[in-house]
């Protein structure tokens, strides 16, 4: 195997893509090179938006205990225009000739103002200045990286603990934000760092209803109108740590939902000016020792959860379900489960240090040797597509075109992410999208660039002849760059 | 590219009113107008102007297309996909050039496409082409004066701007409304490819194509399909009610893309040629009266095998035909210096022999159209086209 072969491997399997730079020091030593972007991660940064001042956000990317009084306000705003409006439209109901002015200012007239649009507007405006500024943060971030390593795990442990901007306004505002302090700082640590900063945010406790979730006998409940929500113990054990065949029973689920009650989203001004956006809710919290996986804990409040969180993170079960995703996500839909027993191996010998497991991975001669046969997933291939051609794109587009692709940011079908198999994304509509994506940005960047210079330059070490001579014999220099984009040097991994 | 000299336009005509001439700055007489047509792909120029009275030519080129050659001057005859230049050409507002060739003797499109827009000699990266330095080189004395270009600007129609419009020179930009189609024959090659390399991939991008969420050019038969003929048509509609305007730009370029007919040409040309027809009829009827003093210029980067390859198509070659029409061309008439189809009057053995330079074809246009200066035609438009002379008598 060549050097190039070698660092276009480091680039695509564990990378976003070559950028125009070229392979740089991934070419004399591709896997120094990968270890050494875990030890420097890069940081995001955007600039304060109008929109944002206009919001008094103290920065343009500020974190979720901010954000949160930002959804009470908004919260309280809607909640107000929305009593104005039912109490605007009261009389028009009543009167056939208000219902002909109605139809009439519906055709066009903006000079009125309009409650109901009024409304629409301020329901987008807090999310949008949210969305905007963390699209533009995370583009500038898959520009810069040098190989994309360290983004990709991030992207992969925001999948695995996937929350959903679907769930409605607190999750959309804070989706960026868990990215960020939950995942992003833990991706290189240890493993029960990572689980508890997930579980504990504010989005993942929304997201999956424990927020919601009261002890059934706790003094929250006194008059038993409320109770327990099974929804987050169930996904922390069976698709965060454990496995869905990890030996859990529905008595550990239901015994593990009680532990974590009281469990919840800061909400008291003092938690909220402190800066907290976590907040244990003593008096929601399901009194008495509980039983899960065989082990007692006793009713330690608050910590009685993170034991049980802490023993989910060393338990072999956890180590063999993640070394089996990660080896899925970066070599091979069907992980060769030698490397998966290695993986779990190291996970729990060095009680699940990250950077540990990566190494092996790394270091593995499988990663290198696998036939390239993963499909780049639409999130991996769009930014590979906007590194390849040095042309960042606005968060706007940078939203529209993932929805278009099928793989939303931040908005997976489910609990369990978006899915990592070829099968899922290399169909006929998949191939579609991707053809009509790729063209409009091969016609945009035609004019300067000669599609076979861009095919060896961004191809080096893995262009087959096939493919040189597709691209040579192209008509123009779109269908040239089209081909290169659409190759399977390019689209593979 | 850079963004900021292009600007598009919304067709509503009040809104961008003021990037136009206003009408009095226009004396009485002439105002030409010149619009520039790229075919990208290299059209087949012994398809598209068979030359049926060369005693070599029925050997080499068996009957292949629906109907008769249209007559021309005995000797040429005109696809029978193009009964509008027929009529033009009749009606004596049609010149065919033929065997002719930009500089460039190799083939490869893009390569070729360069020289054909950028007016270098040889290919590499040129950043202007030679439509916007004939702008910027026209002068006061000149029939399209620099006032009147600076007010107007160059028009770049389609969603990409040519290579042979762009430059120093200001431009305004349009597009068709819809988004540009994907490029039809980019799937029956990525199905070549995928053959080749990545079989489970063939099968998907096959499936798609079979059930129709792929548009390709592979339904119907072959590539060149109907997305083509319609960008065609709109983008000629689109530059003609610009060009109409007593205020609106006098000096256009677009491109027409899908001529790289390797397989199945007589069904795909029949398309291109008929899509092409239609675009100059719709710039015709579109600029009205203008058309009177409109030259278009259809050119292509080269042509294609004198023979036939095996699987009905042609593959890269040299010498090709080009058109011009429009009420300003002295018609009627093919420009030739005829190399002959002998096997051994072709070049290199099987590519038609280039007789004519296209850059003195469009030497001949820019100076007796707009006034344009020979020297500075052989110097700063074609650098390096010294001893190139411009044809003359093209223009009525």
């Amino acid at each position: 195997m060549t050097p190039e072969t070698r660092a276009a491997i480091a680039f695509s399997r564990f990378g976003l893509g070559v950028t125009p730079t070229g392979y740089g020091g991934a070419l004399s030593d591709p896997q120094a090179a990968l270890k050494a972007e875990l030890k420097a991660p890069p940081a995001l940064s955007a600039e304060l938006s109008p929109i944002q001042k206009d919001l008094a956000f103290s920065n343009a990317l500020p974190g979720s205990p901010e954000l949160l009084v930002q959804i009470r306000d908004y919260n309280q705003a809607r909640r107000m225009m929305r009593e104005k409006a039912a109490d605007a439209e009261k009389p028009k109901e009543m009167s056939p000739n208000m219902m002909g002015d109605m139809a009439g200012g519906m055709s066009g007239d903006m000079t009125k103002p309009d409650p109901k649009r009024q409304m629409a507007d301020d329901t987008q405006k807090l999310p949008q200045a949210v969305l905007q500024a963390e699209g533009k943060a995370r583009i500038d971030a898959w520009m810069k990286a040098p190989i994309g390593f360290h983004e990709r795990l991030v992207m992969f442990w925001a999948n695995h603990f996937a929350v959903s901007v679907d769930k409605g306004i607190p999750v959309r505002v804070l989706a960026g934000a868990y990215e960020r302090e939950a995942i992003r700082p833990h991706v290189t640590g240890k493993f029960r760092d990572l689980l508890l900063a997930a579980e504990r945010h504010p989005a993942m406790q929304t997201y999956l209803d424990n927020d919601a979730s009261v002890g059934p006998n706790s003094q929250a409940n006194r008059n038993a109108k409320r109770g327990l929500n099974e929804n987050l113990a169930r996904e922390i054990l069976e698709l965060h740590t454990l496995g869905v065949n990890g030996g859990y029973s529905q008595a550990d689920v239901t015994s593990f939902a009680k532990v974590i009650t009281g469990w919840g989203v800061a909400r008291t001004p003092r938690a909220l000016s402190d800066g907290e956006s976590f907040q244990f809710n003593a008096r929601a919290h399901e009194p008495g020792a509980h039983v899960v996986l065989g082990k007692t804990y006793a009713d330690d409040g608050e910590r009685q959860g993170v034991r049980v969180l802490e023993d989910l993170a060393r338990h072999p079960a956890t180590a063999k379900h993640i070394a089996t995703k990660l080896v899925r996500h970066f070599v091979a839909d069907q992980p060769p489960p030698a490397l998966v027993d290695r993986l779990a191996k190291r996970f729990t010998d060095t009680d699940g240090d990250l950077t540990a497991v990566y190494t092996v991975l790394i270091d593995a001669p499988e990663s290198w040797d696998a036939p390239r046969s993963k499909f780049r997933s639409p999130q991996e291939y769009l930014i590979a597509l906007l590194r390849a051609t040095g042309s960042p794109l606005p968060p706007q587009r940078l939203y529209q075109t993932l929805r278009a692709m099928g793989q939303p940011l931040w908005q997976p079908p489910g609990p369990n992410g978006f899915s990592d198999m070829a099968a899922v994304w290399a169909t006929p509509e998949g191939l579609s999208t991707r053809l009509d994506v790729t063209y409009q940005f091969a016609d945009r960047y035609a004019a300067k660039t000669d599609p076979r210079d861009f095919a060896e330059a961004r191809l080096s070490g893995l262009i087959t002849d096939a493919t040189r001579k597709s691209v040579a014999q192209a008509e123009t220099r779109a269908q040239g760059l089209s081909i290169v984009l659409l190759s399977p040097e390019f689209m593979r991994r | 590219m850079k963004q900021n000299r292009r600007h598009f336009l919304v067709t509503t005509t009040g809104l961008f009113a003021s990037a136009f001439l206003p009408s009095t700055a226009f004396a009485a007489g002439r105002d030409p107008r010149l619009i520039v047509i790229i075919l990208r792909g290299a059209m087949d120029g012994l398809a598209a102007v068979p030359p049926v009275g060369d005693p070599d030519f029925a050997a080499l080129r068996p009957p292949v297309f629906d109907g008769d050659p249209l007559k021309l001057d005995g000797f040429f005859g005109l696809n029978p996909a193009m009964p509008n230049l027929a009529r033009m050409y009749q009606a004596k507002q049609a010149t065919i050039v033929h065997a002719s060739a930009t500089p460039y003797r190799n083939r490869s499109h893009f390569d070729g496409q360069d020289v054909l827009e950028s007016g270098h000699e040889k290919p590499g990266f040129a950043d202007s082409g030679w439509l916007n330095r004939l702008l910027t080189t026209l002068g006061t004395s000149d029939k399209l004066d620099a006032a009147q270009l600076k007010a107007t600007k160059g028009l770049s129609v389609g969603t990409l701007t040519p290579l042979v419009i762009r430059g120093e020179a200001p431009l305004l930009g349009w597009a068709p409304s819809q988004l540009k189609d994907a490029d039809a024959d980019l799937p029956p090659r990525l199905l070549r490819l995928y053959g080749e390399t990545d079989p489970a991939l063939m099968q998907v991008l096959h499936e798609g194509i079979e059930t129709g969420k792929i548009a390709s050019g592979m339904k119907d038969m072959g590539g060149g399909g109907g997305g083509q003929t319609r960008a065609m048509l709109d983008m000629a509609k689109g530059a003609a009610a610009l060009m109409a305007r007593d205020d609106g730009p006098r000096v256009a370029a677009m491109a027409f893309d899908g001529w790289d007919t390797h397989t199945a040409e007589p069904r795909r040309l029949t398309q291109l040629l008929g899509g092409l027809d239609a675009a100059l009829a719709a710039l015709e009827s579109g600029l009205g009266a203008k058309w009177n003093d409109t030259v278009v210029l259809v050119a292509t980067e080269f042509g294609r095998t004198a023979r036939f390859n095996g699987t009905q198509g042609s593959d890269h070659g040299q010498a090709t035909a080009a058109f011009l029409a429009g009420g300003a061309v002295k018609g009627a008439r093919v420009v030739a210096d005829w190399p002959g189809v002998k096997a051994s009057a072709l070049y290199e053995g099987r590519d038609l022999q280039p007789t004519t330079d296209l850059r003195a074809v469009v030497m001949g246009v820019a100076r007796d159209h707009l006034g344009a200066d020979v020297r500075r035609l052989q110097t700063d438009v074609f650098p390096g086209a010294i001893g190139v002379k411009p044809v003359d008598g093209l223009i009525a």
